[in-house]
Formats: C-alpha cells, sequence, structure tokens
C-alpha cells in the first residue's frame, strides 16, 4: 500500500514571533522559512515584524535588518545588493527573485512569505544547494570555441548586428531563479538542463565568433535535456534581469529541427 | 587544539584566495602552465564584486582614434599624483594591448564599432598627447564590463579545468619560522570543517575592504580578507590611507553609476543647474580625476549648492542624451536608477554622491605580484611564498588615485604576471616542508575563541560603529583634528571586539560565525587606515588634508607602510616610490602641479 503522507521531516511547522518594537507605525510583517540541519528540528517559518521607518526598501534591507538586530542567526547568502551578482535569490511573495532588488512595498501579502529557491535541497535555512545547476552549467562547456586560430594581436572582428544577438543573453547571471521556477525542471531537474542553463547554450551558439555549434546542437539532442520543455514560460516571468529564457529555448529547438531538415 | 578540530590536509603547488578577476585568471594561469592549482573562495566564482564593475577596461587600442601606450602610462602616473611606481605602470599600460586582445579571443562579449573593433569611451583622467587631447581607451560590454569578463574568466577556468572549493572563508596564512607562507587554513562553510592547503604559493586575491565604511559601492563580502591575514602574519600594509571616493553612488542606496556616463556625455549640476566641473577642471570638465570630482561635489554641497529636500547631493543629468543611445551603451545604470532612485534617466537626473569605491592601498607588491616588505634596509625584500594581485594588493600602479577602468585591467594584467612568475621559479610536484607542530595554534584559538564568543556587543553593533566612525572621519576632506579623533574611535571600537558576540552556534553555513570573522580583517584594515592618514601630512590623490592643502613631494612622495600588532599598535615607516621605468621604451615622468 502506497503511503501518501509526507515524510516526517518534510512538514513546516510554525516557528517563533518577534513582535515589532513599541512605538514602531509602519510594520510589515515576513514569515521566513527556518531549518537547520544541525538540530534535528523539522522545518519551521519565524515571523518577523519589521519597522519600515528604520529599514531600507528592499526585500534584502528586511533580512539583513532582521539578522543584525533581532536574529542573529538567520541564514542566507548576500553580496553585491544591486542585483548583479545573483547572490540573494530566494522566493519572495510568491515569486523567485532576487532579494536586493524587490522593493518591500511591491510585495502583495499583507505577511510576506520568504522562502528558499523552490525545489532545491536546503542547506540551511534560505540558502539552497546550487551544485548541481552549476554542475550542469560546466557540462555545457560554456566557453568560445573555435578551431581557426585567432589574429595574434588584434580582437576578431564582430558586426555590431552579430553582437546585438548577444543581447538579452550575455547578461544573465546565474541565480537559477527561472530553472527553479520551471516544473519541467522540478520533476526533471537531474537531467533537463532547466532555463538558465539552456540560456547559456543559446548564448554560445549564436555567438558569431564561435564554431562548434554542430557539436552544441549535438549535445543537446536528448530526450531529456532540451525537449523536456513545454512552453510553461515561468522562466520568462520570474527572471530578475528581464531576459527570456523561453525565447532561447524556442530558437533552440528551432535549429534543432532544421537540422533535421 | 587540534584533537577538537579536525583537519583535512590538502597538497598544492600553488594555493589562489578569492575567484574575482584578478585570482580567475591567476588560476586558470597557473593551471595553465602545469602547476597544481586550487582556487578558494568566499563566494562562486560569479558573484565575486569583479562582477559588479560597469564601464570598462582600459587599453591604448586606438579602435577609436590616436592613442599609445605611453599616453597611458603618463595618464595613469599624474592620475596616481605621482604616487605611483613607474615601472609597474609601464608594465601594466604596455600589457594592457595583449590582455584586452587575449580576453576577446576567450569570448568577452565586448560592444563594437561598426568596422567590428573592441567599442571603446572616453573615461576620467583618459587623455592623448600628455593632457592635450581625450582618448578613447576604455573597453566596454555596454555598461556591463565586470560581468561580461568575470564570467568569461570563470568560463575559461572551467575551459582549464581549474580546481575550486567554493564557499571556503580563509582564516590565516601559514607562516613558518623563516617568514615563508607555506599555505592557508579555511573553513568549509557547507560542513563547518576545517582544510589545511599546504602550498609552495599562495596567491591573495581577496579584493578590497570597502566595507569598513558605512556607504560605499562595494559588495557586503568587500571585507579586504587577504589584508586582514596579512595584518595578522605580521605584514605591513601599504598606502591605506588613499580610499578612492567614486563621485557617483546612488545617493541612499550606495550602487555604483559608472563614470562611463559621464563619458558618453553625462553632466554633473548643483542645485543652480550649473554644470560646476567647468570651474573645477576647465579642460576635463566632468572627466577630471575622480578624486577632484569628489573634492568638487563636496565643495558645492559644502557651499549651499547640493540638490534635494537636505541640499546635501548632486544631480547625474543624462537628460539631454539619446535614449537610444542610452538604451544601447547603458542599459545596466538606466535599470539601476530606476530600481534603486526611482528615476527614469530619460527625464529626470540621478541623485548621486561621493561613494566610497576602492582601495589604492593594499599589500605591497612588485609587478611580478611577489609581496614585499621593507627588511634591514631592503625597501623590495621577498615575502617567500606569497603573492597578491587585484584590489588586495598595491603594486603600486595606482598611487594615490586610480583611474577609472584601470582596475579591471589590473587584475587580469597582474593575475597572468603572478602565474608567469611562478611558473618560472616554482617547480611542479616539489614535495613540502615539514611544518611545526604550533604552525596552526594561533589560528585555531582565535577561530575558537569566536565561535564561542559570548561577549555582550553583536558583530553588527560593533560593525556599524566601525562603519559610521570610518564614515565620518577619514572621509573626502581630512584634518589633524577629525583623524586623531577617528584613530581614537577605532582603536577603542577594535578593542571592544573582545565584547563581541556571536550567536549561532551551529556549523553549518553559520553566516554569523562568517561575518564576525569579516569584521575581524576589517577592524585590522580601518585601524591601519586611519592611522596611516593621520600621519601624512600632505594632500595627494584621494588624501585631501584641509590643514595641508598642498602636495609636499620633499618629505612625502613615498609609501606609507603599516603594521599592526596583536596588542593593537600600529607601527610605520616608508618605501620609496620607484621614479623608473623597465627599460628606455618610455621616459620617466617626473612630477609637477596636477591640473585638469
Amino acid at each position: 500500500m502506497a503511503e501518501f503522507t509526507l515524510p516526517k521531516n518534510s512538514k513546516v511547522g510554525k516557528g517563533r514571533h518577534f513582535k515589532a518594537p513599541a512605538g514602531a507605525t509602519r510594520v510589515r510583517t515576513f514569515k521566513v522559512y527556518r531549518w537547520n540541519p544541525d538540530d534535528g528540528q523539522n522545518p519551521r517559518t519565524d515571523t518577523y515584524e519589521v519597522d519600515l521607518d528604520k529599514c531600507g526598501p528592499m526585500v534584502l534591507d528586511a533580512l539583513i535588518k532582521i539578522k543584525n538586530e533581532i536574529d542573529p542567526t538567520l541564514t542566507f547568502r548576500r553580496s553585491c545588493r544591486e542585483g548583479i551578482c545573483g547572490s540573494c535569490a530566494m522566493n519572495i511573495d510568491g515569486t523567485n527573485t532576487l532579494a536586493c532588488t524587490r522593493a518591500i512595498e511591491d510585495c502583495r501579502q499583507d505577511v510576506v512569505p520568504v522562502y528558499p529557491l523552490p525545489h532545491m535541497s536546503v542547506v540551511k535555512d534560505l540558502v539552497p544547494d546550487l551544485t548541481h545547476f552549476y554542475a550542469q552549467y560546466a557540462s555545457i562547456r560554456p566557453w568560445l570555441r573555435t578551431q581557426s586560430a585567432p589574429p595574434p594581436d588584434r580582437e576578431r572582428l564582430q558586426s555590431p548586428a552579430d553582437r546585438d544577438k548577444l543581447d538579452g543573453l550575455y547578461e544573465c547571471i546565474l541565480c537559477a531563479c527561472c530553472s527553479t521556477a520551471c516544473p519541467s525542471y522540478w520533476w526533471n531537474g537531474e537531467r533537463y538542463l532547466g532555463p538558465a542553463i539552456l540560456l547559456q547554450a543559446y548564448r554560445w551558439v549564436v555567438d558569431s565568433r564561435d564554431e562548434d555549434t554542430g557539436a552544441r546542437l549535438d549535445d543537446l539532442e536528448d530526450p531529456f535535456k532540451l525537449y523536456r520543455c513545454h512552453t510553461i514560460m515561468n522562466c520568462t516571468r520570474t527572471c530578475p534581469k528581464g531576459l527570456n529564457p523561453a525565447k532561447a529555448i524556442g530558437e533552440l529547438k528551432q535549429l534543432m529541427l532544421a537540422r533535421h531538415g | 587544539m587540534t584533537s577538537a578540530y579536525p583537519i583535512t590536509e590538502h597538497k598544492y603547488d600553488m594555493i589562489v584566495v578569492g575567484a574575482g578577476g584578478a585570482g580567475l585568471r591567476a588560476t586558470f594561469g597557473l593551471a595553465q602552465k602545469g602547476l597544481k592549482t586550487a582556487c578558494i573562495t568566499k563566494v562562486f566564482p560569479t558573484r565575486s564584486h569583479t562582477v559588479a564593475a560597469q564601464g570598462g577596461i582600459s587599453a591604448a587600442l586606438g579602435n577609436m582614434g590616436e592613442d599609445d601606450w605611453r599616453f597611458h602610462f603618463y595618464d595613469t602616473i599624474k592620475g596616481s599624483d605621482w604616487l605611483g611606481d613607474q615601472d609597474a605602470i609601464q608594465y601594466m599600460c604596455r600589457e594592457a594591448i595583449p590582455a584586452i586582445i587575449e580576453l576577446e579571443h576567450q569570448g568577452v562579449p565586448f560592444s563594437r564599432t561598426a568596422e567590428g573593433k573592441i567599442y571603446q569611451r572616453p573615461f576620467g583622467g583618459m587623455t592623448t598627447h600628455y593632457g592635450k587631447g581625450t582618448a578613447q581607451r576604455t573597453c566596454a560590454a555596454a555598461d556591463r564590463t565586470g560581468h561580461a569578463i568575470l564570467h568569461t574568466l570563470y568560463q575559461q577556468s572551467l575551459a582549464h579545468q581549474a580546481e575550486f572549493y567554493i564557499e571556503y572563508f580563509a582564516l590565516d596564512l601559514i607562516m613558518d619560522e623563516e617568514g615563508v607562507c607555506r599555505g592557508v587554513l579555511a573553513l568549509d562553510m557547507a560542513e563547518g570543517t576545517l582544510h589545511l592547503f599546504r602550498a609552495h604559493g599562495v596567491v591573495l586575491a581577496t579584493g578590497g575592504y570597502g566595507r569598513a565604511y558605512f556607504s560605499a559601492t562595494s559588495a557586503h563580502t568587500c571585507t579586504g580578507d587577504g589584508g586582514g591575514m596579512a595584518l595578522r602574519a605580521g605584514l605591513g600594509l601599504q598606502d591605506m590611507e588613499f580610499v578612492q571616493f567614486h563621485p557617483t553612488g546612488i545617493y541612499g542606496a550606495g550602487c555604483l553609476i559608472t563614470e562611463g556616463v559621464r563619458g558618453e556625455g553625462g553632466i554633473l549640476r548643483n542645485s543652480n543647474g550649473e554644470r560646476f566641473m567647468e570651474r573645477y577642471a576647465p579642460n576635463a570638465k566632468d572627466l577630471a580625476s575622480r578624486d577632484v570630482v569628489s573634492r568638487s561635489m563636496t565643495i558645492e554641497i559644502r557651499e549651499g549648492r547640493g540638490v534635494g529636500e537636505h541640499k546635501d547631493h548632486i544631480h547625474l543629468d543624462l537628460t539631454h542624451l539619446d535614449p537610444a543611445d542610452i538604451h544601447k551603451k547603458l542599459p545596466g545604470i538606466a535599470e539601476s536608477a530606476r530600481i534603486f532612485a526611482g528615476v527614469d534617466v530619460t527625464r529626470q537626473p540621478i541623485p548621486v554622491i561621493p561613494t566610497v569605491h576602492y582601495n589604492m592601498g593594499g599589500i605591497p607588491t612588485n609587478y611580478h605580484g611577489e609581496v614585499v616588505q621593507l627588511k634591514d634596509g631592503n625597501p623590495d625584500a621577498v615575502v617567500p611564498g606569497l603573492y597578491a594581485i587585484g584590489e588586495a594588493a598595491c603594486v603600486s600602479v595606482h598611487g594615490a588615485n586610480r583611474l577609472g577602468s584601470n582596475s579591471l585591467l589590473d587584475l587580469v594584467v597582474f593575475g597572468r604576471a603572478v602565474a608567469n612568475r611562478c611558473a618560472e621559479t616554482i617547480r611542479p610536484g616539489q614535495p613540502h616542508k615539514r611544518l611545526a607542530g604550533d604552525a596552526l595554534d594561533k589560528s585555531l584559538s582565535n577561530l575558537d575563541r569566536l565561535r564561542n564568543a559570548s561577549g555582550d556587543t553583536p558583530t553588527a553593533v560593533i560593525r556599524d560603529r566601525m562603519q559610521r566612525s570610518m564614515q565620518s572621519h577619514a572621509a573626502v576632506f581630512r584634518t589633524q583634528e577629525t583623524l586623531e579623533e577617528g584613530v581614537r574611535q577605532i582603536r577603542e571600537i577594535r578593542e571592544s571586539f573582545a565584547d563581541v558576540r556571536v550567536s549561532d552556534r551551529s556549523l553549518v553555513w553559520n553566516s554569523d560565525l562568517v561575518e564576525t570573522l569579516e569584521l575581524q580583517n576589517l577592524l585590522g584594515q580601518a585601524l591601519v587606515t586611519i592611522v596611516s592618514a593621520e600621519n601624512r601630512k600632505e594632500s595627494r590623490g584621494a588624501h585631501a588634508r584641509e590643514d595641508f592643502p598642498d602636495r609636499d613631494d620633499g618629505n612625502w612622495q613615498k609609501h606609507t607602510l603599516c603594521w599592526l600588532d596583536e596588542a593593537g599598535n600600529t607601527r610605520i615607516d616608508y618605501r620609496p616610490v620607484h621614479m623608473y621605468t623597465l627599460d628606455d621604451e618610455v621616459e620617466v615622468v617626473p612630477p609637477v602641479a596636477r591640473v585638469y
């Protein structure tokens, strides 16, 4: 008889509630996922009330304020705080995004839920394990591959029109928001490369300087790596940099079709 | 001690600490040369702060008009206010050209000219014919050049199958009795375990310590961990008083708005709408050196011509530029201005203020990247086994003030130089000498103390005090009074670290502990910064003393070295500026008055 209840340790309990300091007039509440592998406890959500008059405008500002002033054990990645390093990707207010560029006032829910990127193993609190995601990136051999030698003492030439083809692709910050928003990646993440990595694959296919398009497409000729994209388009909807991975995947599929004549 | 903390030992020829532009270039360069190399980094490589560099990387390619690396050499010396070492500057400016060509060959998606060459834009202090014309020297990938370069360097590291230890935090250098660096001890953040990396050479590529200040363009992770480790290893840091304020950080948020905005025609305006830089730098105007522009902005604000409700910032105006051009060349800052200042740059000016951006000072090195110290009267004594590159280092190519777009260049040129040097001097696969039994004790007891620190002051409180004190006492303009008060306060704040409290007792991803270790690194560097600033009784580059407004070459054309012992005592000495070049391809530029 199959068991349909979730394993015991996957149930998220109710955690602590930290009230706003007395006298705070503009309070916003955050419900934050907590899990520490060291303490043997189930995950929980802690609730923090933050005085917005003493907090910066972004969700990351609120998380840092919580860590600095309320609970130093709250754990999350962060670095550049300007949306370019991709460290603080998490699920905020129901959407995968960067905590540093998501304004608190743009969150729709009264109690703003903050969870790690969905469907990834959690290392601790809001820190997901991205090892497999990075390995998939390496697996597409994401570097310029050429047969002909470049001119020895000057750059390869590339027309502005050819360079324009890289716009919307090279800007990816590998934050993994898109891949971890994709139901197909949730199901088949072990073998399906997911939108972020496929966007990168396409970035090299369309680079006029690259001379290994055939091998790059051969590598994607597999029932899982590429074709598990079902055009759900969560990726494009969630990308915090406004990129369109779904379109890049569509272009790859077109190129595959064209090859098959 | 060792029994309480099991330690995994690794043996390599070379260890690189840090995976920003310099660290990555060194890592795959060393791997390419056949040295068994690993890079340990506290963040995944593409999260390093190189990623945030915007405007570009300088090299006299001459793609957009006449140029010569000798002009670049002259501009860099003048930008440095004659504190840069001219042999190193010659090396960097000459090597710039092959270095940028190499980056393009590696796949950096540079913007292009109509002929398909690398696009180059004007930048502050970059001229032709020794100050006469404006050079277009800064190679750009729109306004995301750092991102484009960092990702490419990581891709090259993958291509060269370089080894990484990611989310490992370096604790201390392992130095032997003879002062030779033998490796580094690191904490694996994911597991909370300790790893000893034995190596014949350790390259510190750990970046700057911008987070010693309250408002900085620097990332949260810019805590100068290499400089902190060097100080604890008893090494002196050089020219730490020279902290660059970038003229255009977004008011409030502190995020960077590239100098490339002014390179593309953006203008700074005061509350009268006046283009005030015409008064301060009649020739270069908005494209004067960063120290000059930051001072001018500060004077405008002081004299009541700031903008906004509190008249405490300045406007950066792009509204006269073609929106199509902005979209093409400056898309990233348009996005940042919208998100962090609520501004549509095609219609409204960006509110900006000088913001801490870059440390000219750091671990002293020669142009091979070898760490040097003043030892027995020799100012160029090499510390065996230890190297430093990038913002962590002080080569010194930037002297008292760095020119915009010379830092990305510094990363790749010296990342490559250190790999070449080690290939010449280190034989792969040599056996490792035995370490003394107590080699790790000091580092382990420090870690043990902080892991269990149960004082009364949380890490964040001490950090906040340090940042606010540095911000108000070691600012754009300095006086003896503010600096003395700053020295007093920073000493006291550093002492209060004995009372730090770490709340997280777990082993896995203990960011409370890591932030405390980072704070320890910051505190040491904050102290030597303000002590060195108090000591230097002249104005040069980014170090502007109101009580000593002039440059004093007779007494002060020399590098400061500052040591810090465990008790908190500082000691200062000096190294001469290298007023010679590598060869006769270019002549030494003697000091003259610096006018833009």
